[in-house]
């Protein structure tokens, strides 16, 4: 169940074809792929830096990773996330699960993104035109969090 | 024995620092005594250190302010975690 830290930019369809491979047994493959974007609610971003704690980091990416492979029928899962600098454009982490049918896979991607957001152990800070800014979880995100708390 | 402090996230901006190392002649019993030591050298880094959703662990493992300190190495002081 790869997961893993990446320092240099990845590319997410070359990840996604060395992880199903040339595997028979893989009904369905559900990715998310998350970029950096060029503005947050208006403000231009020129360059985002995503800092983590090293091996602390790594651990809980894949206990939430393994936790998720638990609770759903899936046959792999692969988690790639960036730090380091990042320019609008670039993709920042990347989620896909293979399983032998699709309810699984979609759901397993979606629920582990919703705790990358919350309980990853990454900070974020957006540099624009008016200086930097430190990035925290959204109302939405904190909401989609909280709805997996059962 | 040294404990080192890691501050993560816009608590680096209030520590003023990403690491602080702290000599043997300062013991803490738990979590709570290191921030209240903290907090007293600097009320900044104090109320930084209690913003909502702020996370700590000890020697890499999460912790909260009744963790104890005995034996601990590390203690990280996070910002409220933002993956994704």
């Amino acid at each position: 169940m790869p997961t893993r830290i990446a320092t240099t930019a990845f590319d997410p369809e070359k990840e996604i074809a060395a992880f199903r491979g040339a595997r028979t047994d893989v009904g369905a493959l559900a990715t998310f792929v998350g970029y950096c974007r060029d503005a947050t609610r208006g403000a231009e971003v020129h360059i985002l830096e995503l800092e983590h704690y090293p091996e602390f980091t790594e651990a809980e990416i894949a206990r939430l990773a393994s936790e998720a492979k638990a609770r759903h029928v899936l046959l792999d899962l692969l988690v790639v996330h960036r730090v380091g600098v990042l320019h609008p454009g670039e993709p920042i982490v990347l989620v896909s699960a293979l399983a032998a049918h699709r309810a699984p896979a979609f759901a397993a991607v979606g629920e582990l993104m919703d705790y990358l957001k919350t309980d990853a152990p990454f900070w974020k800070r957006e540099n624009g035109p008016d200086g930097a800014r430190w990035i925290e979880p959204t109302a939405e995100d904190r909401a989609r969090r909280a709805r997996l708390q059962d | 024995m040294t404990l080192t402090l890691l501050f993560f996230g816009k608590l680096r901006d209030a520590a003023a620092c990403s690491t602080m190392q702290l000599d043997a002649s300062e013991t803490f019993a738990t979590v709570d005594a290191l921030i209240g030591w903290l907090s007293h050298r600097d009320a900044t880094l104090g109320e930084a250190l209690a913003t909502p959703g702020a996370r700590v662990a000890v020697d890499k493992q999460f912790a909260d302010r009744t963790t104890s300190l005995s034996g601990a190495r590390e203690v990280a002081f996070m910002a409220p975690l933002s993956g994704g």
